[in-house]
């Protein structure tokens, strides 16, 4: 209950946001932040919860992004309506890899490595052919009605992005209390002892999966209208994925709140980093590289492992 | 367009450009085999590696073959102390922490290079690096046939240490069994330790062959972390037999891919198989079933 | 290499740390008659893939910045300074949108950037929310100025008209030499400027009478041009038309070389490497003869002749990363001095009706239709001697173009 509360304490908070605040750039930061968040509950699903480490969910943002974006740009379609359409796709993909992946039993390294090849299979296939605009990208075209999903503002974004996280953090809140989330966690645990007791791994590991790409589709969706041009590199390659895992293992995996916690902390420490050192190349990202081995080092289990000790009184 | 006259050159590119492939992922295959570490920043290390070979040639005018006695033992070095006190410290022995230590050491190494060395892209001038050997008419690099017997000799060395010395039958014991290992007294973060700077001395060894007919710059390893990968998991993750033939092959399926589908397109070979062998045969030609 | 300026922006929420905002320039001491100094954006990638172009971009960006300063700032506005808001967009389009979101906030009256197409997509885009003038300074991509955003200027050409310029030179260059040449294989990078510039040679010339045999792509890094060049080999074709960047080019040609593949003329465009000094001081054996049509400045100019002395005495590379932003801010101040405000609506307008030609680029007067410079036009060099020199057109022609060429 707490955590359901807290959740919505802080959607609500954010929502108000552009009541109070009309910086152009602090409301682009709360939207990049809630949007790396996103990616990031959609990885957790499947590796925090699930305990499949992916290292390749470039291959669900990448055609959530691709969808929306060619529909409306060969077919016109509406913006607003490509969005269950780039879910779908992103799912079915989902459905796709997980089916293969995990009908041949691949875990750990062997299943993060193969999502790797199939972002980067995706990725060629998106510079040759012409659906996708080859490797010119697609540019969806500028309208300024927010009945085509693109705003004036930033507050419009907000509120779409604050949506979408507030169903991953609904979905996660989800998985800590129902039996299917009880499934996926002991599969994550022990997958042969979760068998023995019953549980059909390949289901929920399936299930699992497909509602991790979903939400990333969604996400890669958002991009593509917030900024309104992909490429094949962007939509697949592998800094989405890097993005999409190191939210939740600096917040701290299979948590509600992990994947915020560190997706805020990252981008805090990007901001710190490019300022106090901002003109020499290089010497900003080196120090966030080295904070990062840091955070590591010092917060084994995130930072949401911090939160542990002092919540667990009140849980 | 695949006539012979095309199709012999185009393997024979295939195979020496899949030494060079092989030196790099015979690093690679020892540190997963061992220590279990996808380490993304085998790309970065060999940047590192690439620019100490440009160094020694730009500032010390030394050949890169003449440089393998100095830069394999310096990057065994770093990686001995890298792993010692940095990744091992870090990462608390967990997969995911390893995996952001790694990540997070990439950014530090590209971003070092960029401020220290500038974004420029640097090549060195040798005798040889126009020159080709004439085999049954094609004409093949020089520096890309030296990286071929280059291959074959660290392989052959890599494979009598590995089976040879108590360190190497150490390292094979703490890859099958690392618990094991340490209750008959292997001091495991040493061999840990050891294989890391193993692996980096691979890649020393790779810089050195692989400059003359290439270049160096901040991002260049960013282009063989995947290749790598690729071959790793073909051969069989911890195999070093099975990273030279993985290279050979990936090296021509690229070639030939390449001549076939297009520069572009071509590329596509490498993942097919990547995922081919995940689904259908994980451990790879040489690996043993887990 | 000048003075650095420190970067000046404001944070406003409270959460965030504020780091403190720095210098000003000029004297501290001299109160009242000092003018608010303007704040310029500078945005490029100096980091990440892009990393060398972006700094070649900034570096000639700073260059101008501080030689307006020096000559006495905007005169029309007392003589106020322009203040450099550097920025870094990390070769990304979402990192550089968030830079334009904090020069937005740090007050800036126009930014310049953001090299690459892609980019530069974004950042117009950003931009235009807050309607700040930005004068892109590379970007060729056709689309950057065909999406009827009012803030957007390009003051040099976009891929469409240097292609077409390209394929025109190229049949002038044949038929100079009693059309040697028939047939064409096009080798380019695979990501928006290589496969735009692609496109269009393919479907343009063969109706110059040229045939394509074929056009190859390739992929961002390529380790290996082998495959490409035996291609080359087997097809033979008469023209090579690379289309990439640095590293790359750089080896396709050495590859050739060592293959012994000599076309009539390697004639590239917006060739990564073909007209840089540095790849011809590196590799002089295998730029000689390498024909590019891509951004150049007036040769007979000598105000382009005297920067270039300026940058290579500061150990620079004079390429067009560099005098293209270093004249986009002298366009930019122009307007700014047209306009006697620092206001973004008022520069907008007094580039909208810029007729600059103050440049020492090959285009006339400025002249902003839709935001792209109507005069802008690439040139043809040559690598001949050790030295690139402009071959075509004949206004601008320093040398004869040599073709075909006999290495």
């Amino acid at each position: 209950m707490k955590t359901l509360c807290a959740i919505l304490l802080l959607c609500g908070a954010v929502a108000l946001l552009p009541a109070f605040v009309s910086s152009g750039f602090v409301l682009n930061l709360v939207i990049m932040t809630l949007y790396a968040t996103l990616l990031g509950q959609a990885w957790n699903i499947l590796a925090g919860f699930g305990g499949q480490y992916s290292f390749g969910h470039a291959a669900f943002f990448g055609t959530g992004a691709y969808a929306s974006a060619a529909l409306q740009v060969h077919l016109g379609v509406n913006a607003w309506l490509c969005l269950p359409f780039a879910i779908a796709c992103g799912a079915a993909v989902g459905a796709l890899v997980g089916a293969l992946s995990f009908r041949y039993g691949l875990r750990g390294s062997y299943f993060a490595l193969v999502t790797l090849a199939f972002a980067e299979v995706l990725r060629i296939l998106a510079n040759s052919v012409k659906f996708t605009g080859g490797g010119v990208g697609l540019l969806i075209p500028l309208k300024s009605s927010s009945l085509d999903f693109q705003f004036q503002g930033k507050a419009g974004f907000l509120y779409v992005i604050l949506v979408l996280t507030l169903a991953g953090f609904l979905l996660s809140w989800w998985l800590e209390r129902s039996r299917y989330g009880a499934w996926l966690t002991a599969v994550r645990d022990n997958e042969d002892s979760a068998a023995a007791l019953g549980v059909n791994v390949f289901r929920v590991k399936l299930q699992a999966i497909v509602l991790s790409a979903a939400l990333t589709a969604a996400g890669g969706a958002f991009y593509a209208q917030y900024f309104q041009y992909i490429d094949p590199h962007l939509a697949y390659g592998p800094a989405v994925s890097v993005e999409a895992l190191l939210g939740p293992i600096v917040g701290g995996l299979g948590t509600v709140f992990g994947p915020l916690l560190g997706a805020a902390a990252l981008r805090l420490l990007g901001e710190l980093t490019r300022n106090l050192m901002g003109d020499a190349p290089g010497v900003s990202l080196m120090i966030y590289g080295a904070v990062l081995i840091a955070m590591v080092t010092f917060l084994p289990r995130g930072i949401a492992g911090l939160f542990r000790h002092f919540g667990r009184r009140a849980a | 367009m695949l006539e012979l006259s095309i199709l012999f050159p185009s393997i024979l590119n295939g195979l020496t450009l899949g030494a060079v492939y092989a030196l790099i992922a015979l690093g690679l295959t020892l540190i997963y085999g061992v220590l279990h570490i996808i380490n993304f920043a085998h790309g970065a290390l060999l940047m590192i590696a690439l620019y100490g070979v440009f160094f020694l040639n730009a500032k010390l005018g030394v050949d890169p073959y003449a440089a393998l006695p100095v830069m394999v033992p310096a990057m065994f070095a770093l990686g001995y102390a890298l792993q010692r006190f940095v990744i091992g410290r870090a990462s608390h022995g967990k997969d995911e922490n390893i995996l952001l230590v790694t990540l997070g050491l990439t950014l530090i190494l590209e971003n070092f290079a960029l401020f220290a060395w500038r974004s420029d892209t640097r090549t060195i001038e040798t005798s040889y690096t126009f020159s080709t050997v004439a085999i049954a008419g094609a004409m093949i690099s020089t520096p890309k046939v030296v990286a071929f017997f280059g291959a074959l000799a660290a392989t052959a060395i890599l494979l009598a240490f590995i089976t040879r010395t108590d360190l190497g039958r150490a390292i094979r014991a703490v890859a099958r069994e690392r618990q094991g290992a340490k209750l008959v007294g292997i001091d495991v973060e040493h061999v840990f330790a050891m294989s890391f700077g193993i692996g980096l001395a691979c890649l020393g060894a790779a810089a050195c062959f692989l400059l003359p007919a290439y270049y160096v710059n901040p991002q260049v390893g960013n282009g063989f972390v995947l290749i790598a990968f690729t071959i790793v998991v073909l051969g069989g993750m911890g195999s070093f037999a099975g990273a030279l033939l993985g290279g050979f092959i990936i090296g021509v399926v690229e070639s030939v891919g390449g001549l076939w589908l297009g520069e572009s397109l071509g590329q596509i070979g490498i993942f097919v198989i990547f995922i081919a062998v995940l689904l259908f045969r994980p451990q790879g030609i040489f690996g043993a079933r887990a | 290499m000048g003075i650095h300026r420190r970067r000046n922006f404001l944070k406003q929420s409270a959460g965030l740390s504020a780091a403190a905002a720095t210098g000003t320039l000029g004297f501290p001491g001299l109160a009242g008659a000092q003018a608010a100094p303007i704040k310029v954006g500078v945005l490029h990638p100096v980091t990440g893939f892009l990393a060398y172009s972006g700094q070649l971009c900034r570096f000639g960006a700073q260059l101008a910045v501080d030689e307006i300063n020096a000559a006495g700032g905007i005169k029309s506005m007392r003589g106020a300074k322009l203040e450099a808001v550097l920025g870094d967009a990390q070769s990304k389009p979402e990192v550089g949108v968030s830079e334009v979101e904090k020069m937005n906030e740090a007050g800036v009256s126009a930014i310049v950037g953001s090299y690459a197409s892609a980019i530069c997509l974004a950042t117009t885009q950003a931009a235009a929310k807050y309607d700040i003038p930005h004068v892109v300074d590379v970007g060729v991509a056709d689309q950057v100025v065909e999406r009827g955003l009012k803030n957007t200027f390009r003051f040099g050409p976009g891929y469409k008209v240097i292609t077409e310029a390209a394929i025109n030179d190229l049949h002038i260059i044949n038929t100079l030499a009693r059309k040697p040449a028939r047939t064409v294989m096009i080798v380019h990078e695979e990501s928006l400027f290589g496969t735009g510039t692609a496109n269009l040679l393919a479907s343009q010339l063969p109706g110059m009478g040229y045939q394509v045999l074929e056009v190859v792509k390739h992929a961002n890094p390529t380790r290996d041009f082998n495959n490409i060049v035996l291609r080359m080999k087997a097809l033979n074709p008469d023209i090579v038309i690379p289309a990439n960047y640095y590293n790359e080019y750089v080896l396709l040609v050495r590859t050739m070389k060592q293959q012994n593949v000599r076309p009539m003329a390697i004639y590239s465009v917006l060739g990564g490497a073909a007209s840089s000094f540095k790849f011809v001081k590196e590799f002089p054996d295998v730029a000689d003869g390498v024909i590019d049509c891509n951004h150049w400045y007036n040769p007979k100019d000598k105000r382009a002749i005297a920067l270039r002395r300026k940058v290579e005495k500061l150990n620079q590379v004079y390429t067009y990363e560099v005098y293209l932003n270093y004249q986009s801010v002298y366009l930019l101040a122009d307007a700014i001095e047209r306009a006697a405000s620092a206001k973004r609506e008022a520069i907008v307008e007094a580039l909208a009706s810029s007729t600059w030609s103050g440049h020492f680029m090959p285009y006339g007067p400025t002249r902003f239709v839709n935001g792209q410079n109507q005069g802008a036009q690439p040139l043809v060099l040559q690598v001949l001697k050790g030295d690139i020199r402009v071959v075509l057109p004949n206004t601008y022609a320093e040398a004869q173009p040599v073709f075909p060429w006999k290495a």
